[in-house]
């Protein structure tokens, strides 16, 4: 970013690319604090209402994370670390990290491909391409219990939709119980959230594809290259930060996942599709074990605030619009 | 899978079949059509489905999964449009988006602003944490924002839901807004405070209007975070007065879970709003999602 140092006092609110202190140095004391004045007075509505009802409560969880409390009055019963280590021991929440990563995994490794090659597909000229592409993002729309509580009767033990329309295909093998079996809950509850999500991946694919230059594929083209390695080192290579992006999206949205849990499964059969909000969710809300919830809430957290460092750290770099290294990389 | 293919591509003088250029075409991406139908369909069986099932009984339902009703029963539909609490729902939905809206997109703007044009110590470390905003799962606080919301009286109060959806929703808001100010160029700036206006007056006689693209984008995607929102209503309204539609259509599914064709024309009903308003902002909601994830 060029330093334009606009020497000129008079301009008093200066264009956000400078260097604060070069150009601020500059300026009369008394003139620098009221400017500062100025510019943090805005912030202070969105300061506020952040500070109230992000931070504050998650500063609250950690204290109370250090309690056995059971939610009423105030924290009592201190109990140090005890919550924590009580938590590396849970099978449940062990569990959940493990399905978790099962559900990131299939994710990267399943949805986004299939969101990609859909992208690619709808970015050519094909008749009604955009109203599939509404059509394919259109569950993205709808709330997770709206979206949950059909498919829970589509899938439901024997005669569901799905069990019928496997039968009528001679397939009455493959079907079953579904969200009841075990083994099936969480494969069924990603198939769900595949129908969910796959569209909204697929947009931010097509947004990318339409930002790679038509000419490229043409000289490839040109040159002899086929689709397979025009898409292979073109396309691919230059849907890069966009990939990079779905994938950081993806992932956090597993962590957090739990309204279409809760509508369909409750984390049953036995656990089997549990995640860990929906683990919070039963022991703050079920249980009453405020301070081992809070614990979880702060794992949760530590858990998405390190795995976002690591990526924007090592993964989202080199794309110099990352969230949090935009100003120090345009600087 | 093919590039975008041009119309006149260079492949049609190379190929010596005795077929015109656009029938070849149209034969080779035969294949396309059929996978797009495909997933199509597979998109479109649940919701199709959930009407169809709405307008049978629900021993049609167990009879006859697939066909047509016969007779079509509307009563399951017209029974919930007359029903005082589906509107009350309506209304105490809508009421939480806009209130939700209204508050978010004014704070962000403000603060979109400051950080956007002015220089100031503190100002990158301000955006910072607030971009770490954007990584906070509304999960992780759920339970300290109940106890919070309890000490300050705020349960089974539509502010209980309004305040909390907004400041989660400011991070996202706010990346997106900074953005947007950022590339207005700084010589109207200068111009405007030459002409005597207070950074106010620009902010919000110049810069807002100059933003209206960008404020509806986000207004969009505030509007719909808010109606889908499940969590916090769940746990703030106790009482059914002030419940929220995805509130409503889960307490519905518990009480009449007997009666499954009841229940899918509850669920079509709850749907048409939030297609609808995707009919409508089509354009903003998606400019707004790739705007969050290329800028955020």
């Amino acid at each position: 970013m060029n330093t334009t140092s606009t020497a000129v006092p008079a301009a008093q609110p200066a264009p956000a690319e400078d260097a604060p202190s070069a150009a601020e140095n500059r300026r009369p004391l008394a003139r620098r604090v009221r400017d500062w004045l100025t510019a943090f007075g805005f912030t202070v509505p969105a300061l506020v209402l952040f500070g109230l009802f992000v931070l504050l409560p998650i500063g609250y969880a950690l204290y109370v994370s250090f309690f056995n409390w059971g939610g009423f009055g105030a924290p009592s019963n201190f109990v140090g670390a005890d919550n924590y280590v009580r938590l590396l021991g849970d099978p449940v929440f062990l569990g959940d990290l493990w399905r978790g990563l099962l559900l990131v995994l299939a994710s990267v490794g399943l949805q986004l491909p299939f969101a990609l090659a859909v992208a690619v597909l709808l970015n050519q000229k094909l008749r009604g391409r955009a109203f599939y592409r509404m059509l394919f993002f259109a569950p993205y729309v709808l709330s997770e219990v709206i979206t949950g509580v059909p498919f829970s009767m589509i899938f439901a033990p024997d005669d569901g939709l799905a069990d019928k329309v496997l039968g009528a295909i001679g397939l009455d093998g493959l079907g079953g119980l579904w969200f009841a079996d075990q083994d099936w809950a969480l494969p069924t509850l990603f198939l769900v959230m595949m129908w969910k999500y796959f569209g909204f991946h697929m947009m931010l694919y097509l947004a990318g594809l339409q930002g790679i230059p038509a000419e490229l594929h043409e000289a490839a083209r040109l040159d002899g290259a086929g689709p397979w390695h025009r898409f292979r080192h073109i396309t691919l290579p230059l849907l890069g930060p966009t990939i990079r992006m779905s994938v950081f999206l993806s992932v956090i949205g597993a962590i957090q996942l739990f309204d279409l849990v809760w509508v369909v499964t409750q984390g049953g059969p036995d656990h089997h599709s549990e995640t860990m909000a929906v683990t919070l969710f039963q022991f703050g809300f079920k249980r009453y074990q405020i301070g081992y919830a809070s614990a979880i809430s702060i794992a949760m957290f530590l858990i998405s605030l390190v795995f976002a460092l690591l990526y924007q750290r090592y993964v989202l770099r080199r794309d110099t619009e990352g969230a949090l290294t935009s100003m120090r990389a345009t600087r | 899978m093919s590039g975008p293919s041009r119309p006149g591509g260079l492949s049609i003088s190379s190929s010596p079949s005795g077929l015109s250029a656009p029938a070849r075409r149209r034969l080779r991406s035969m294949p396309l059509y059929v996978v797009v139908w495909l997933i199509g369909v597979v998109m479109v069986t649940p919701l199709l489905y959930a009407v169809v099932s709405g307008f049978k009984t629900t021993d049609q339902l167990s009879d006859n999964a697939f066909g047509l009703p016969s007779p079509w029963v509307v009563s399951n539909y017209t029974d919930i449009l007359a029903s005082s609490s589906f509107w009350r729902m309506l209304g105490s939905s809508t009421l939480i988006a806009v209130g939700t809206t209204v508050l978010t997109v004014g704070a962000a703007a403000l603060a979109a602003f400051a950080l956007a044009r002015f220089t100031f110590r503190g100002r990158e470390l301000l955006f910072t944490l607030f971009t770490v905003g954007l990584m906070f799962p509304f999960a992780v606080a759920i339970l300290p924002l109940f106890i919070l919301l309890r000490t300050f009286g705020l349960l089974d109060n539509p502010w209980g839901v309004i305040l909390p959806q907004a400041a989660f929703g400011l991070p996202m808001t706010l990346v997106i807004l900074r953005g947007f100010f950022r590339e207005i160029p700084g010589e109207l700036e200068e111009a405007a405070t030459l002409d005597g206006c207070s950074p106010f007056g620009f902010f919000w006689r110049v810069l807002l209007p100059m933003a209206r693209p960008a404020l509806g984008t986000v207004s969009v995607l505030a509007v719909v975070g808010s109606w889908n929102n499940f969590l916090l209503p769940l746990l703030v309204f106790s009482e059914p007065s002030w419940w929220t539609i995805p509130v409503g259509v889960q307490q519905f599914q518990g009480q009449y879970a007997a009666d499954i064709a009841r229940v899918f024309a509850y669920l079509v009903i709850a749907m048409i709003p939030a297609l609808g308003f995707y009919a409508v902002a089509e354009r903003q909601l998606i400019g707004g999602i790739t705007a969050g994830a290329t800028k955020g």
